[in-house]
């Protein structure tokens, strides 16, 4: 006879001494854990709910301009630096991480109206309505903070031109620079008058982006509802859309250089690829009122947009609809958003001259995680992402709250659309087959291409 | 080519153990990846077929991890006993293991007289650590099974018929005479449940934190121990009995009754989910493998059966009298009849279960309930005059999970366990008899559909209240015979033309449902949405 039976000394199972760690044994035997699929549910549930309790996107609002924030640059050299112009002229570099301003640029007379930093880091240029380019020199940032000594700077340089500038953008790779006004003006640093101009029809353009893969080529956007491409290598524009509405800000895709979003007074955005812009590669739609500015992640994932109904949203690159919405009872119209450079921040700067700090994944934990929490924030996401489908995680993880007005005019555009969407569903039902096509959304709000 | 042939040639050269290890691996992978992958050739969406061959792949890799940690790196291995020669398992005697065993499990096996307070029954937490035992005449105690430690013992002067453990060893709920009641580890009663009655049997769901019981009206009740809250009280309509058990694979709860029908049933519900005529006399006992596909009753027409959960079938049909059943969790099967204890196994491994082990207890005794302790080789017995525990080698499984059970659990590890499985608590909801459907897609409901006579029947009653709709007079000209009757035509084909086109769109849909099914793929339920269609030529 063999015999053996299971015997475990205490000895073996438990720690040796009182400051040890507790011994741990897995065995992962499926039918040692019952019912796992619900349990898993349930925890999908639990981290849904969770996630709802901890979404608290709003760290704080900076306040110290006078008047409603026009326009904010990204300091590519220095996370926690922002730049933000106001619409009585006054510039301001903030820290994001106290939260107070560092340095101002006086000098503007009016609005400013574009704000852009050259990739070093190390000019700011500003525009305006004073029809004025000012070169700042930025602050070096210290290990610690800003020098502290210069509280104002004086300007590097100015020039002076024909017209009230609209916006201004730098280069990715090099030392030029584009303003918008009654023209595009290409500008070099130390040139007082602009190294070349473009003009396409006779109205002025609003926003210009340089493309962040190929240095020489822009877009930008015009009041006549147009969004036109340039080549600084050729005398004259490449090519041109026009939409039926106006296209307030273009946003290039930096992981995709050759797409691009435009931000339309429609309430809608359009990303289009630059390479055929005779449809949209995809529609977002979910603001209620003209979308204002537009700025995408670093990681070319998402982007952010402030909108004139006073929220701000967050879509994902190739998604119809918003991933997030944020608003407070005390933003106004936003004119301006930006996605800090390390993709976990977003900056909103609105006409109740506060600029607003928000996180860019409402529920992250902030702070450093230990490995410990890492992972159970990985496994929270995971079993969330499986049982999405499911109706009550899917409700939960869908809730937004909005404001009763944004909700009332969502739920009238809704009918609106489709309302227009039964018409034509009714008009094609009885027309003679083939006799009235229907244009997708991607194509309708484009009135042609002109090479 | 030369790769490929030196890939066999390796093939060929692997020393023996290690394909021997491979294989053994491969065996244990099938346990670890719960069912075959979808198959995703037929997918046509590229993008859905790359995020899901990702998920297949993990999948596949924390399976093979699971079985590779199984081979490895588990610290204890199963009890076994072999016969040699002529020997009989059956035959071997509980003194002849004593002698063979080490001193920690001899401990094991001992008898506890206490004749005055008898029968006994018991319970064990779920990790095997503790022992609640209550004497029929009110005898309640709580047993430290690892150092046979009695916490605490006290009398409640009333009968006591069951008693069970709620989700630790610092709650357990006694079914006493007149209602249940729930203790602490210290023996203060915490609550009594009156709603409940006099009850017969008690079970505890874990997952879901329900005491369940069954009363001498043969009601059914569910009550959330973490709330209080009364989940369920059903009458189970089939008379008085004392035989339930869970099904510890879904939290079903099946109760045997004296027609020799086991019926199941969910808090949800007030109809049981299943009633299957098992025996031809009363059902004695019952009792569930851990897996959740197998069954075992016994009537009182002298047969054990097992059945196929899955298929609700006989799988074998055994002569002899339970009194008491119990699944260990290796699937030994042990049932008690009068001062004898059987053991059956399902030895090689084909679903067919055979003498294992035998043992009697000095005549007299009769045996009230037996129960394996879970994560030990021991069977504890509850009897008239005591209680006992004996040696079954082979029936616990020997390797626990820290996060599922510890037997060698702190007081800290318990109470962070304890909010953690407060945290899982599975709503009454999820009970039902497949769990595995969560998160499933569900079959789409067919829509009513009229039959042909009652869409007839509905025509008729449009054509006739066209028929019967009385014409204004118009003014002279228009009033004319020919016009009124013409009128009247062209309303009746109005009444008609719903009919008419609800046929024409039901038989386009025939048609087009039968080319479909011309071309059926092999698909789960959940993919054959996005499966590829043929083009038509």
């Amino acid at each position: 006879m063999k015999v053996k039976v299971i015997s475990r000394s205490t000895d073996e199972f438990t720690r040796e001494r009182s400051q040890d760690l507790q011994r741990v044994f897995r065995n992962f035997d499926p039918s040692l854990r019952t019912q796992e699929k619900a349990v898993e549910y349930v925890r999908a549930l639990n981290a849904a709910k969770l996630d709802k309790m901890f979404a608290k996107p709003f760290i704080g609002a900076m306040d110290g301009h006078l008047d409603a924030v026009s326009c904010m640059a990204k300091n590519p050299n220095h996370l926690k630096g922002i730049f933000s112009g106001s619409m009585d002229g006054d510039i301001r570099l903030w820290d994001i991480a106290n939260r107070r301003t560092i340095c101002q640029f006086p000098g503007h007379q009016g609005a400013v109206r574009g704000l852009t930093a050259s990739m070093d880091g190390r000019i700011l240029i500003s525009c305006g309505t004073d029809c004025i380019v000012r070169l700042w020199n930025v602050p070096v940032p210290t290990l610690n903070s800003y020098e502290t000594s210069n509280n104002s700077s004086e300007p590097l340089a100015v020039y002076v031109w024909k017209n009230a500038f609209w916006a201004v953008d730098h280069q990715w790779d090099g030392d030029l620079f584009a303003t918008a006004s009654a023209q595009l003006d290409i500008w070099d640093h130390n040139r007082s008058q602009p190294v070349s101009s473009y003009e396409w029809g006779t109205d002025s353009v609003i926003s210009v982006r340089f493309n962040p893969g190929e240095p020489n080529v822009l877009a930008t956007s015009a009041s006549d509802r147009s969004i036109a491409l340039y080549d600084l290598r050729m005398s004259s524009p490449a090519r041109k859309i026009i939409m039926r509405t106006k296209t307030n800000s273009i946003c290039w895709n930096p992981r995709e250089p050759m797409n691009f979003t435009a931000a339309n007074e429609d309430c809608n955005c359009y990303s289009y690829d630059s390479r055929k812009l005779d449809e949209a590669k995809c529609v977002h739609r979910d603001h209620v009122s003209a979308v204002m500015d537009i700025d995408f992640s670093p990681s070319g994932r998402e982007f952010v947009t402030g909108s004139y109904d006073r929220t701000i949203r967050i879509f994902p690159y190739n998604g119809g609809h918003s991933r997030e919405i944020y608003h407070t009872k005390r933003m106004q119209r936003v004119f301006c958003v930006r996605f800090s450079c390390d993709a976990s921040y977003v900056i909103s700067g609105s006409d109740d001259t506060n600029l607003r700090l928000w996180k860019a994944k409402a529920s992250e934990q902030l702070g450093v995680l230990l490995p410990r929490e890492k992972r159970k924030h990985e496994y929270q996401e995971a079993v969330k992402n499986r049982y999405k489908h499911l109706p009550e995680v899917k409700r939960i993880v869908r809730h937004r709250h909005l404001p009763k007005p944004i909700f009332k005019a969502a739920a009238l555009r809704r009918t609106i659309m489709d309302a227009e969407r039964r018409k034509e569903e009714r008009r094609k039902a009885h027309s003679a087959p083939g006799s009235i096509s229907t244009v997708p959304l991607r194509r309708r709000r484009i009135i042609k291409e002109v090479e | 080519m030369e790769k490929e042939l030196g890939n066999a040639v390796a093939e060929r050269i692997l020393p023996p153990t290690e394909q021997e290890v491979s294989d053994e691996i491969d065996v244990k992978l099938k346990k670890y990846l719960r069912g075959e992958g979808a198959n995703l050739e037929v997918l046509k969406d590229k993008k859905l077929k790359g995020q899901l061959s990702v998920i297949e792949d993990l999948y596949g890799k924390s399976a093979k991890a699971a079985a590779k940690v199984e081979k490895w790196l588990m610290p204890s291995e199963g009890g076994y006993l072999e016969a040699e020669g002529l020997e009989k398992t059956w035959r071997i005697k509980q003194e002849t293991i004593s002698h063979e065993v080490d001193i920690l499990s001899r401990r094991n096996q001992h008898d506890i007289i206490l004749p005055a307070l008898g029968p006994y029954s018991l319970d064990y937490t779920s990790n095997g650590r503790y022992m609640a035992i209550a004497g029929r005449k009110g005898h309640l105690a709580l047993v430290d099974m690892k150092d046979l430690n009695l916490i605490k013992e006290f009398q409640v002067m009333e009968t006591v018929r069951d008693v069970v453990f709620l989700h630790n060893e610092l709650f357990f709920a006694a079914a006493q005479k007149k209602y249940p009641y729930i203790y602490n580890r210290e023996g203060t009663e915490l609550h009594c449940l009156k709603e409940h009655g006099s009850v017969l049997r008690l079970q505890f769901l874990k997952n879901h934190f329900l005491l369940a019981s069954i009363n001498k009206f043969g009601q059914l009740h569910y009550q959330d121990v973490t709330t209080g809250s009364m989940v369920g009280s059903f009458r189970t309509g089939l008379g008085r009995t004392d035989v339930m058990q869970v099904n510890p694979f879904n939290g079903v709860i099946a109760t045997g009754h004296s027609g020799g029908s086991v019926a199941m049933w969910k808090p949800t519900s007030s109809a049981p989910l299943v009633k299957m005529l098992c025996h031809l006399g009363p059902v004695s006992a019952l009792a569930f493998h851990p897996n959740g596909h197998l069954m075992a009753t016994s009537g009182s027409e002298r047969k054990i059966k097992l059945w196929d959960l899955r298929k609700f079938e006989v799988l074998q049909t055994l002569p002899g009298h339970a009194k008491t059943l119990d699944f260990s969790q290796k699937g030994l099967l042990a049932y008690g009849t009068g001062s004898f204890v059987q053991i059956l196994g399902d030895l090689c491994g084909a679903q067919n279960y055979t003498r294992y082990m035998a043992h009697s207890m000095v005549k007299g005794y009769q045996i009230g309930k037996i129960l394996f302790r879970p994560y030990e080789d021991v069977l504890g017995i509850g009897h008239s005059m005591g209680w006992s525990s004996i040696l079954i080698p082979g029936s616990g499984e020997p390797n626990f999970d820290t996060w599922v059970a510890n037997p060698f659990e702190t007081s800290k590890q318990r109470r962070e366990k304890e909010v953690r499985s407060l945290l899982d608590k599975l709503p009454p909801e999820t009970i039902s008899l497949n769990p595995s459907k969560i998160g499933t897609v569900m079959a789409v409901k067919k829509k009513e559909k009229k039959t042909k006579k009652e869409r007839d029947a509905e025509e008729e009653a449009a054509i006739d209240a066209a028929k019967g709709i009385t014409m204004k007079k118009k003014t002279k000209g228009r009033n004319k015979p020919t016009k009124r009757e013409k009128k009247k035509h062209e309303l009746i084909e109005k009444a008609k033309r719903p009919f008419l086109h609800e046929q024409i769109k039901e038989e386009e849909g025939l048609s087009r449902k039968r080319l479909r099914l011309s071309e059926e793929v092999e698909l789960p339920k959940s993919l054959q949405r996005f499966a590829r269609k043929k083009t038509v030529t």
